[in-house]
């Protein structure tokens, strides 16, 4: 398989009843470099034009940006495109990957024991967060595909099915403010209820997992043409085996990502990486709209009809 | 027997007392003070534990209670005896205090940092981690000084052997500091000769060090360094300390939206302007400090906050992340870091800890919980504390199911039988099991101070292990001895200083002065409107009902909004039947008065008058407050007839009196004063300048029969009465409540006093003073010639046509003054033009 490129332009717009006078927003839309993922290029248009922008690097590692606005604004206007590489993942033998309480057992502390740079990483992904719970019952699920002695990734790609199966994808089931327990109820949610709950399993095994933000390529149907805008931010996990590093799971595609998706960023969960957060001073009933496109860099025409 | 209640005191056997080394035999450093309390007959006793009590209530100290059946403010439990410690033993003790304090901000310099003591394997990772108090958008900031942990406090209890341990870190924001300090200055007034003998250690030295410590800190090149102390408000359980303080060290007490970020930079909102903030003291938890980067829903954050300490450009007392070293599960680590981070030895030893996410730890537990108590890992749990000997049947079966689900999540530490002391209960001595909390804060030279004094905390009632100040512990002063006789230094006189005082007037935060204006309006709306209801249900009671009378005077009440257009609805379709009406309409006026839902109704304008007086409760004595208090309650109690609403009104009436004497003489005449009286008097000329309107627009024949209430209502009849001595007339009554300058009723007073303090506060904040709103009007009212009023018919209506106008120019005039004031003072929007230029 050989490298892919991908232009991808993601808007977001809000529209403000009334006049904001003053707005901050942190905006994370900047890919992260990774080996197999390279931004070659990426850029940030924002109206109005904010009185101060700043980048900074949080605290998982992620690009983030902060824009302070201080004039009077009805709407505001964020559009952030780049074209990324993605490189094929080496080939990978899931049962060759370490059995999953070893994986547990080497994460725990025990007296004496040092950790190196990786493994103390992968710490910060093992406990309780805003939107992911350790609990008995999500360790009991999990318990039916991490059978003692199974091997950590094989044990994670059937979680991934499982929940793909027994998961019923709804968008109007749930919100942000769902918790994950109630999604586990209702086996029913979005791609972000998805990965919160494989989190959720994965963290109640003692095992370190996190929740990545990013863009999925999405397939028009036979015969039509691809529509701008119609894809949407996705979202999915990561998780940490040792002696094999970070291994993405799609829970809500049953799919290990290789050439497909590209990462934003990541967390511990959603809250971590939104893509936009911001505290506004006036406004009202501002529900943003979204506007995502992933294409291929052969398919560039759709986005930039006019160069064509 | 004078030293009878000495006597009668029995230690508990194998606990360590603090005062007795067997009964009736003191310890050497407590000679001197159970020597005088044995020498005091009884009586004295009873009157120096009365005189605690009077001081605790006399100077408000308080300490709010989450729900608390009692209502929200809980008078502060002193104990009039205080705990001594001797100059030797505090030597070892504050030694110890100051190496945990290095020690702890080493660590949290290495876990927002390298992590190093992670990597070693010094710290498990779950107690960083998987806590909710570590913060990971403060990774990789580094505050200024490398001071994370400015003010630390630590709770320290005495084991039976005597020694001293550690048994909890308080590293957030630590409170207890300025109630320490008011136990002092109300138990050495107790016990004067005692304390100045015995050579204690005053305190005011450690707040001037932690003021010169942290302006040094936010050390500025250009301008001297302002500190504010971050509350999260009134309702916070320790918001009188936060004000007292404040006060005590001379720092604006701020809330979250007092501040705002401009370029990095923090500032306060003052009457003044923007002020750079240079040092916050913080007493808000740090996850609502920023609504941006932190807990979204929090209203009582700054937004941009972490970006301006990220730039480095202010001062944060604690750092951001500070609270992730108050779990009691690190203790058993703290030895191992210590040897690592600071090259020493640990100096005071922890209690006794097993933190059950290590098997072997976990092990030990489930084999001694007799003699342990389980405590959550994680604060945010908020578990009590379980004592394992209390655990019984099903009981402890569960507690051992949840551990062991969650090993990680709990520790345990052994069951210490805590010192006890004397405490006056009564009539005698009893014993109570005690603990203190020694406070510290960082020195200018990487080192730190701690207190010498402390807060003495004793548990609720005989036989209570859990000290607790929320569950009704009660506290104590902690004396000190000095080495060598001690003088006494001056930060509490430099408090009552005349220049102390004009210097903190310059920063008053807008919202200080904002809810003062508007306790000024409200105050004297609630005035107005009762004096008004008086009016009219005096009448309706004396079946005066009809006529021109009382139907201009509804009409005032309606214009002034304190009658509603509902009113006037039912008041119409009932009018042809007269009794009905009158029942109507008392009913009404009764709505009018007391109904809170009704908007503008008197009690509704109490209510806000009520919160815009807690919002600066601070800034109110305490008398000033008990008569606001009461305002509040005046009309809870059901009202049914004209009686009852009457006999309110005189209450209110009472009441809002004592409170225009609290505004005129007890409080400080500072900026936030004036902003006060400008409500007041504001609010005043609109609501006069309405009344008057509805006479003088009325037809003649009816004119003549409104003056006598419009004169009650201005309160000037008894004037009136006294200068004239006959019916109201026209001239003379238009006189007295428009023009006269000398009655504080009338329309020109107003208008004096307003430009007066408008003036003063012009100058005062450097801001144009407002000529071209009040002084027009000012000019009209002196030029206005009065023998006008003197004429007839059409020459007499000319002359109220142009009172009529004057007045209507009166209300504009007050209701542009306010804005105007608000836009000068409270709001600070920037202002675009002046930061972009043009291309």
């Amino acid at each position: 398989m050989d490298a892919v490129r991908y232009l991808i332009r993601h808007d977001t717009r809000y529209r403000y009843d009334q006049p904001v006078g003053e707005s901050r927003q942190i905006v994370r839309l900047t890919p992260r470099a990774l080996p197999r993922q390279r931004c070659l290029s990426h850029a940030l248009e924002i109206r109005p034009q904010p009185r101060r922008s700043e980048n900074f690097i949080d605290g998982f590692g992620n690009h983030a940006c902060s824009l302070h606005f201080e004039h009077e604004h009805d709407e505001l206007f964020v559009r952030a495109e780049s074209l990324i590489e993605l490189s094929p993942p080496p080939p990978r033998e899931l049962a060759a990957s370490p059995a999953w309480e070893e994986a547990s057992e080497q994460l725990a502390y025990r007296a004496g024991r040092t950790f190196d740079s990786e493994l103390l990483e992968a710490c910060g992904f093992l406990f309780e967060s805003r939107h992911v719970r350790v609990k008995r019952e999500f360790a009991d699920y999990a318990y039916a595909d991490f059978l003692p002695g199974a091997p950590l990734l094989l044990g994670a790609e059937r979680l991934m099915r499982r929940i793909h199966d027994e998961f019923t994808y709804d968008t109007t089931a749930t919100d942000i403010s769902t918790p994950v327990t109630e999604v586990f109820d209702k086996r029913r949610g979005v791609c972000q209820d998805f990965a919160h709950l494989m989190l959720s399993c994965l963290r109640s095994l003692g095992l370190a997992a996190r929740y990545v933000s990013g863009y999925i390529l999405t397939h028009p149907p036979q015969g039509k043409t691809r529509l701008i805008g119609a894809d949407a931010t996705h979202a999915w996990i990561s998780v940490f085996c040792p002696g094999m590093g970070w291994v993405d799971f799609d829970p809500t595609n049953a799919q290990i990502p290789s050439l497909e998706h590209v990462t934003l960023g990541w967390g511990r969960d959603f809250s971590d990486v939104s893509p936009l957060r911001g505290v506004i001073l006036g406004g009202g009933g501002h529900e943003p709209e979204i506007a995502v496109t992933m294409v291929p860099e052969a398919e560039r025409a759709v986005l930039y009809p006019a160069e064509a | 027997m004078p030293t009878g209640i000495l006597h009668d005191y029995r230690p508990h056997s194998g606990r360590y007392d603090e005062m007795f080394v067997r009964r009736g035999e003191a310890r050497p450093h407590w000679r001197l003070f159970a020597e005088r309390l044995g020498g005091f007959p009884s009586e004295e006793l009873v009157q120096r534990a009365e005189f605690v009590r009077g001081a605790i209530e006399a100077d408000g100290v308080s300490y709010n209670v989450y729900a608390d059946p009692q209502g929200m403010r809980r008078p502060w439990e002193l104990d009039m005896l205080p705990l001594i410690i001797s100059a030797d033993e505090w030597q070892t003790l504050s030694a110890a205090i100051a190496q945990r304090a290095r020690l702890l901000n080493a660590m949290l310099a290495d876990l927002y940092g390298p992590q190093a003591l992670l990597a070693e394997g010094l710290l498990p990772p779950a107690l960083v981690f998987g806590q909710h108090a570590f913060r990971w958008p403060a990774r990789g900031i580094q505050p200024l000084g490398g001071v994370w942990l400015f003010s630390y406090a630590c709770d320290i209890a005495r084991a039976p052997d005597g020694r001293w341990w550690a048994i909890a870190d308080r590293c957030q924001g630590p409170s207890g500091a300025g109630y320490a300090l008011q136990n002092r200055i109300i138990v050495s007034r107790a016990f004067p000769v005692a304390f100045r003998d015995m050579h204690i250690h005053p305190l005011a030295s450690y707040f001037r060090a932690m003021q010169e410590s942290l302006a040094r800190l936010a050390a500025s090149a250009n301008e001297s360094p302002l500190t504010v102390l971050l509350t999260p408000g009134p309702y916070n359980e320790t918001y009188f300390e936060h004000a007292f303080l404040a006060r005590y060290l001379g720092f604006p007490l701020v809330e979250g939206q007092d501040l705002t970020v401009r370029d990095h930079t923090v500032f306060l909102k003052t009457l003044r302007g923007l002020r750079r903030v240079h040092a916050i003291l913080r007493r808000l938890d740090d996850d609502f400090c920023d609504p941006l980067e932190l807990r979204a829903d929090s209203a009582l954050g700054i937004p941009g906050m972490l970006g301006a300490l990220r730039a480095g450009r202010v001062v944060l007392a604690n750092a951001i992340g500070s609270g992730v070293l108050e779990s009691g599960a690190l203790f058993g680590f703290l030895p191992a870091i210590c040897e690592r981070l600071l090259g020493e030895k640990l100096a005071m030893p922890s209690v006794a800890s097993w933190w059950c996410g290590e098997p072997p730890a976990l092990k030990y537990v489930l084999g001694h919980l007799d003699e342990l108590v389980i405590k959550p890992a994680f604060p945010s749990m908020h578990m009590d504390a379980v004592f394992g000997h209390q655990l019984k049947g099903e009981e402890r079966r569960r507690m051992i199911e949840r551990i062991l689900a969650q090993p990680h999540a709990y520790v345990a530490q052994e069951w210490v039988r805590l010192a006890q002391a004397p405490v006056w209960r009564h009539q005698r001595l009893l014993p109570r099991s005690v603990g203190i909390r020694v406070f510290s804060c960082a020195a200018a030279d990487g080192g730190y101070i701690v207190m010498p004094g402390a807060l003495g905390r004793v548990a609720a009632n005989a036989g209570m292990e859990v000290i607790s100040m929320q569950r009704g512990g009660l506290s104590k002063d902690t004396w000190i001895q000095a080495q060598a006789p001690v003088t006494r230094a001056t930060l509490l006189k430099r408090r009552l200083g005349v220049d102390d005082l004009a210097r903190n007037g310059v920063d008053i935060p807008s919202r200080v002065g904002e809810n003062l204006f508007w306790l000024g309006r409200y105050a004297d709306r609630v005035e107005h409107g009762a004096r008004l209801l008086r009016a009219a249900l005096s009448r309706v009671a004396s079946s005066d009902a009809d006529g021109p009378n009382l139907a201009g005077l509804l009409e005032a009440a309606r214009r002034l909004g304190f009658l509603t257009d509902d009113d006037k609805e039912s008041d119409k379709d009932s009018e042809p039947a007269a009794t009905g009406a009158d029942n109507t309409l008392e009913h009404d006026l009764i709505t009018a008065l007391a109904d809170p839902g009704r908007a503008g109704s008197v009690a509704a304008n109490l209510r806000a008058l009520a919160f815009s007086a807690g919002q600066v409760r601070e800034r109110l004595s305490l008398d000033n407050w008990h008569a606001l208090n009461s305002l509040g309650q005046l009309l809870d109690t059901p009202i049914g007839s004209t009686d009852q609403a009457l006999f309110a009104i005189d209450r209110v009436m009472q009441a809002c009196i004592s409170m225009a004497g609290f505004a005129h003489d007890d409080m400080t005449r500072d900026e936030g004063w004036r902003f006060l009286i400008l409500g007041r008097r504001i609010e005043r000329l609109e609501g006069l300048a309405g009344l008057i309107l509805t006479p003088v627009e009325a037809a003649p024949d009816t004119r003549e029969q409104m003056l006598e209430w419009l004169l009650e209502a201005t309160n000037s009849i008894v004037t009136y009465r006294a200068r004239y001595r006959r019916a109201p007339e026209l001239l003379p009554a238009l006189h007295l409540i428009v023009f006269d300058r000398s009655n504080p009723h009338a329309v020109s007073f107003q208008v004096d006093i307003l430009r007066e303090y408008l003036a003063l506060t012009a100058r005062e904040l450097g801001h144009p003073y407002p000529s071209l709103m009040i002084d027009p009007l000012a000019r009209r009212l002196e030029d206005f010639d009065l023998t006008r009023f003197e004429a007839e018919d059409e020459s007499l209506e000319l002359a109220l046509g142009t009172l009529r106008t004057l007045l209507r120019e009166a209300i504009d005039c007050a209701q542009n003054l306010s804005d105007e004031v608000h836009r000068r003072y409270f709001t600070h929007t920037s202002r675009p033009m002046l930061l972009r230029r043009v291309a």
